[in-house]
């Protein structure tokens, strides 16, 4: 029970320090922490897809700017957040769901390559199509929502906004995760051929893995617009898609905290390294490859192997069974 | 009575190589068919051809007289139809009991009750009968990986039998399964037929196993059925003799 | 016509290229399951490499050529096979993907770092003149790019298929397992696919950088064309590569002189697409028997 009390402190003094850290950071600190929340979201999509489904996908955020993009042009004209987040993010989900059906036809490296398409040409949309995107010059002076007639302007407040989704969108995400759905996601990341054979309709759970992760990709994005407050075609590059991948493997693929792990060290490290700048990034890229090197379980796998209650090997528990004291016993 | 399971003039193969060439033969309703041959005899590809695994190159199949040629195996499974595979495919990650929960969770509901629902669709008692009835209820809780292999191999027939089949297609259920186990197993897959009716298929090279569990037997060689009926006509049978000592 | 001409030629040249590139990060996956995410940035790198042995170390245009060949070969396939993939391989495919992203990003900020980001000008290997064949006015560039592409790519052929390293490179590539009962030496076939590698990704430097200017972002685009040439091509065949390289080449100048310049980049993706979900072998390749 060691490991559940060391994660119950963990998680204990991260919650205290999230809720309390705007009091100690000055604007901009609060306003990369929002961005650090954000990026989670995204992230905890994409584990969703690839780390528990076992899906591949370069096409991330491709989904974070469709619903940055839907949200900055239609609050920008006056629509209501609201609506316009959950257009964004249902339309995320279909458009995910669309994506999936490559994955049924290909794997692996070639379904990284069609995302990866999948996600320059968004980014290309993004870019040329002005009248709607504004082009290079983006879509500025995007407002911050209201929530129950509260006014979320301030870096503060809509720091909280930012982070009361997070918790939902985690709960939410646990769920799922927890239920049969999740059970059903990991067969299928394991043991495709196994989990059809037991009656996993293997077809129907890779198109929602895909649309749930692009549908949590577009939650992030409508959060992102007014965070910013202007959104513009390059960070939907297949660069951020890179990114959050990197994110939630260096966290720990297929760990429920690893997107939140992968996107500190993504996020909040560069910034608090900031005088090193490019010094960081490359000692970012060398972390990266030294642990996929020997740990590409990520950080939490490092945690995990370090943490290990002493594993009972299978000859023990065999051991630990009546048949097989018998079989032993026959044995001799 | 239209039997459970039919299969008429199966053919498969790959590329040049013929591994089915034109397999009949039926199976009746509460009936324990033995399928033996010597290796390569396309014993597993015929099973990969009834499932849904494989695609036959030609022939039918037929289900209680209703054609399923060719279906996904998830919706012949759903149609009752189970199996487990030659090598071992438990999920390791998962505890024995969560194992057996996901065998039968996607029998129940809809997709979305299994979402909205309970974590174990209601099988958590069912779960437990059935680590129970194959001695494998100390392991409950215990990740699939960490158990023997014996007791990964009496997991992996449990599985099969998580959602109630009406037919079940065991392929060397008894393989590395160690002496005392075996005797158990038989008893306990003799039980589950008697008990439920249910209807098995049994690819098996262990002789002693399956000519004590089966009604009838079944030799494939070369792709083609060279001799069927009880065990004991079976095993005198020189053509069955000429095939195994021809290898 | 003497336009489609003159786009055809300069394609081709450009799709020279891109074989070239293609043509590497294909024998990588061949003969080790490696799928190098960083191939763009191996081929932006070299180039700098020249212009470091110009600039710091005072040599002439052509030693430093074959300066920076050399340190391609050594640090992009030698020490990227010993650092990088070896560690890496036993893992399966993903984390060697993540950690060839991870490199790309490494080299590209290294050199932005110790560099400079702004974009340097590279010499040329033509003169900046035209040369008129029947009647039609063609870049000396582009036909000397072209000729070269064409010698390095007939070049590497014949020593696939003609020499005995060659055919053992080929075996190897086909089927390691079968190859190592023969006899092959399976790791030092595999090395020599890194030390290729590293070499035509010095070739592509020299040769595309006088065009688009050295810049740590040449990269990006760079990889998407060789992965796109790649996979359109074949996967799994050399030829696959090369035509692939070459039709990408002309149907990028072609979309960018006819179609709307803003969606150059689109055409190539959409075939990408479109080659992966109807005939992921590409046009060339084989359906792959290896699994995963």
């Amino acid at each position: 029970m060691r490991r559940g009390l060391l994660a119950g402190i963990v998680l204990t003094l991260a919650a205290a320090f999230l809720i309390a850290a705007p009091f100690a950071f000055k604007p901009y600190g609060i306003f990369i922490l929002s961005m650090w929340a954000v990026m989670t979201i995204a992230a905890i999509g994409l584990n969703l897809t690839l780390g528990y489904a076992g899906q591949i996908s370069l096409a991330q955020a491709a989904f974070v700017g469709i619903g940055a993009y839907i949200t900055a042009y239609l609050t920008t004209r006056g629509w209501p957040f609201w609506i316009t987040y959950v257009f964004g993010a249902v339309a995320c989900f279909a458009i995910g769901w669309l994506l999936g059906y490559p994955a049924l036809r290909v794997q692996h490296h070639y379904l990284a390559f069609v995302t990866l398409a999948f996600n320059t040409l968004v980014y290309l949309v993004f870019r040329n199509e002005e009248w709607v995107t504004g082009g290079i010059y983006g879509i500025s002076n995007v407002p911050r929502p209201h929530v129950l007639g509260w006014p979320t302007n301030g870096p503060r407040e809509f720091y909280y906004f930012c982070l009361a989704h997070l918790a939902l969108i985690s709960l939410a995400s646990w769920w799922v995760i927890r239920s049969p759905w999740g059970r059903a996601f990991m067969a299928l990341r394991e043991n495709p051929v196994r989990a059809l054979s037991l009656g996993v309709d293997t077809r129907r759970y890779t198109l929602m893995a895909f649309a749930l992760g692009a549908g949590l990709g577009g939650i992030a994005g409508a959060l992102y617009a007014p965070l910013v407050q202007f959104v513009d075609p390059t960070p939907f590059a297949l660069g951020l898609s890179l990114n959050l991948l990197l994110m939630v493997v260096v966290g720990g693929s297929g760990y429920f905290f690893g997107p939140f792990l992968g996107a500190i060290v993504a996020v909040l490290l560069p910034e608090w390294l900031r005088f090193t700048e490019g010094f960081y990034l490359m000692g970012y890229a060398l972390l990266v490859i030294i642990l996929m090197a020997f740990r590409p379980t990520g950080l939490l796998g490092l945690a995990d192997r370090l943490l290990k209650p002493r594993s009972k090997p299978a000859a023990k528990v065999a051991a630990a069974t009546p048949d097989a004291a018998m079989q032993t016993e026959a044995a001799r | 009575m239209k039997p459970v399971l039919a299969v008429r003039d199966l053919k498969k193969s790959f590329g040049g190589i013929v591994a089915l060439d034109g397999v009949s033969f039926e199976v009746r309703e509460g009936e324990i068919l033995g399928i033996i041959g010597p290796n390569g005899s396309g014993k597993s590809t015929l099973f990969n051809c009834i499932l849904g695994q494989l695609r036959p190159s030609a022939g039918d199949v037929h289900l209680d007289g209703r054609p399923v040629t060719g279906m996904r195996a998830c919706d012949l499974n759903r149609l009752g139809v189970s199996r487990t595979f030659q090598l071992l495919q438990v999920f390791p990650q998962l505890t024995a009991r969560e194992n057996l929960i996901l065998a039968g969770q996607e029998h129940r509901g809809s997709m979305l009750s299994r979402l909205i629902g309970r974590r174990d669709t209601g099988l958590s008692d069912e779960a437990n009968r059935m680590l129970a009835f194959f001695r494998l209820d100390h392991l409950a809780d215990e990740p699939a990986g960490a158990l023997s292999y014996g007791q990964q191999k009496l997991l992996d027939a449990a599985m099969a039998f998580m959602a109630g089949p009406r037919l079940a297609l065991l392929d060397e259920p008894a393989g590395g399964v160690n002496l005392t186990m075996l005797a158990s197993l038989r008893d306990q897959l003799k039980a589950i037929n008697n008990e439920r009716g249910s209807t098995f298929v049994v690819i098996e090279h262990n002789m002693e196993f399956v000519m004590a569990l089966c009604h009838r037997m079944l030799v494939l060689a070369e792709g083609r059925v060279i001799a069927q009926g009880d065990p004991a006509q079976v095993r005198r049978d020189p053509k069955v003799i000429e095939a195994y000592l021809g290898h | 016509m003497a336009d489609i001409l003159q786009l055809l030629v300069a394609g081709l040249a450009t799709g020279a290229i891109y074989a070239l590139v293609a043509i590497g990060f294909t024998l990588l996956w061949q003969t080790s399951q490696t799928i190098n995410f960083a191939q763009g940035e191996f081929v932006m790198l070299p180039a700098f490499f020249v212009l470091i042995a110009m600039s710091y170390f005072g040599l002439s245009f052509w030693p430093a050529v074959a300066v920076g060949t050399l340190v391609s070969i050594i640090v992009l396939g030698a020490l990227f096979k010993r650092l990088v993939v070896d560690p890496m391989i036993r893992h399966g495919v993903l984390p060697l993907v993540i950690a060839t992203i991870g490199l790309a990003i490494l080299m590209k900020e290294a050199v932005r770092e110790f560099y400079g980001a702004d974009a340097q000008p590279f010499p040329p290997l033509a003169a900046d003149i035209n040369v008129t064949i029947l009647g039609v006015a063609f870049a000396m560039q582009s036909l000397v790019v072209l000729a070269i592409g064409i010698a390095a790519v007939v070049a590497l052929q014949l020593f696939l298929n003609r020499t005995r390293t060659g055919r053992c490179m080929q075996a190897t590539a086909q089927n390691p397992t079968a190859a190592r009962l023969l006899g092959i030496p399976v790791e030092r076939m595999i090395l020599y696919t890194f030390l290729i590698n590293g070499a035509l990704v010095a070739l592509a430097s020299i040769l595309i950088t006088p065009i688009y200017l050295a810049k740590f972002t040449n990269g990006e685009w760079l990889g998407l064309y060789a992965f796109i040439a790649a996979i359109v091509g074949g996967f799994n065949q050399v030829r696959g590569a090369i035509a692939g390289g070459l039709l990408l080449g002309v149907v990028d100048n072609f979309a960018a002189a006819y179609l709307s310049s803003q969606y150059r980049m689109a055409l190539p993706l959409l075939i990408l697409i479109v080659v992966i979900l109807f005939r992921p072998q590409g046009l060339l390749g084989r359906i792959e028997e290896r699994t995963v």
